[in-house]
């Protein structure tokens, strides 16, 4: 089993890419929006606002289940 | 699609990548001098590096049908060592006379320390003083921003010729002020630390394809060749044409590396066959 700090090194730079990742696709949408094209169909705004609802997950310190759980439930929903 | 890898070490893989690249439409890859994992101590150990991928990694590229071109430079790792990084200096000459080689490369910076700046100024002064091209390194990760602002500021203060230096491994926060001084810059694809394909797209999308070389770099780290095609895939599949993806991964190294006559590999462009009509 990992220590804490094994954890956070063994992962830290696949995490750091993960979230540029996401941040990019934000920024990517935002673009999409400022050329004029359509904000996006009911389907797209809501998986949207999933991925914003998630990120509001992790940044809970001390989240009532699993983070995991939370964001597959979640994710089935969108 | 023909493609250029301007950035890619390639003594640190094998002949595979080589046939999967000419497979892929690769046609010519530039292998920048290199960090060996290692410091270094003596200038032999530079100058046979520098043999081997200036006359030998050429014949294995050959066997592929893949050009290859490189570049001479004490890695800023290794710039620390100022006698060594002087000794070294003075056998630049001798590979600037080599058929392949296209420049001082990659200097640049590490941790910014002042022995670094004033390696990296005495690289580009060699490379100026000899019409060769220039290709600098900028730090990874945290030490990013400040790295390329102390590259910027080491050049700011030189005679040089902005549009023969290529500043690498830029991202969304450096990439703005390397263009707004007159430099080339390029994307250095990697498959976590560094930049990634679509990121690459979004910064091309944002700041328009003149001055901008996409590489995957490849070495003995994680890095994966082909990045630089699934960039590509990418770049197609937002509805980019072919000539314009042409134009960033085969013309604009074209450009910028042909601005040193041994690199010798011309622009392209695609254009529709008239097909004649069949007799009988």
């Amino acid at each position: 089993m990992l220590s804490p700090e094994q954890v956070v090194d063994a992962s830290f730079l696949e995490a750091r890419h993960m979230l540029l990742e996401i941040a990019a696709l934000l920024d990517r949408y935002d673009a999409a929006v400022a050329r004029g094209a359509e904000a996006g169909s009911p389907v797209a705004t809501a998986k949207l606002a999933a991925l914003r609802q998630a990120l509001g997950v992790l940044r809970e310190p001390a989240p009532p289940q699993d983070r995991t759980v939370a964001l597959l439930e979640l994710f089935a929903q969108a | 699609m023909q493609i250029i890898q301007p950035h890619y070490h390639a003594i640190a893989r094998t002949a595979q990548d080589y046939e999967r690249m000419a497979m892929s439409g690769v046609v010519a890859v530039a292998e920048p001098a290199f960090w060996a994992g290692f410091d270094r101590l003596y200038p032999e150990t530079f100058l046979d590096y520098f043999r081997q991928i200036s006359e030998f990694e050429p014949t294995r590229a050959a066997q592929y049908g893949i050009r290859h071109f490189s570049w001479v430079a004490v890695n800023p790792k290794e710039a620390e060592n100022q006698a060594l990084t002087r000794e070294v200096l003075a056998h630049f000459p001798e590979f600037f006379a080599k058929p392949t080689v296209l420049g001082v490369g990659e200097t640049g910076l590490h941790k910014s320390t002042k022995n670094e700046c004033e390696s990296l100024e005495a690289h580009v002064e060699i490379a100026m003083k000899h019409g060769q091209l220039v290709l600098i390194h900028t730090p990874h990760l945290a030490d990013k921003a400040h790295g390329t602002r102390r590259v910027l500021e080491v050049l700011a203060g030189m005679n040089i010729d902005r549009e023969r230096v290529w500043i690498d491994h830029v991202e969304e926060q450096t990439i703005k002020p390397c263009l707004d001084a007159g430099y080339w810059v390029g994307f250095t694809l990697y498959p976590i630390t560094k930049c990634s394909p679509k990121r690459a797209v979004d910064m091309l999308e944002k700041y328009g394809t003149g001055r901008i070389l996409v590489n995957s770099s490849a070495d003995w780290g994680p890095s994966d060749p082909f990045t630089l095609q699934e960039c590509t895939l990418e770049f197609r599949r937002r509805g980019h044409t072919l000539q314009e993806a042409i134009e960033v991964f085969h013309n604009n190294p074209c450009r910028f590396l042909g601005q040193n006559p041994k690199f010798d590999i011309k622009p392209i462009r695609v254009e529709m066959a008239e097909e004649e009509p069949a007799c009988g």
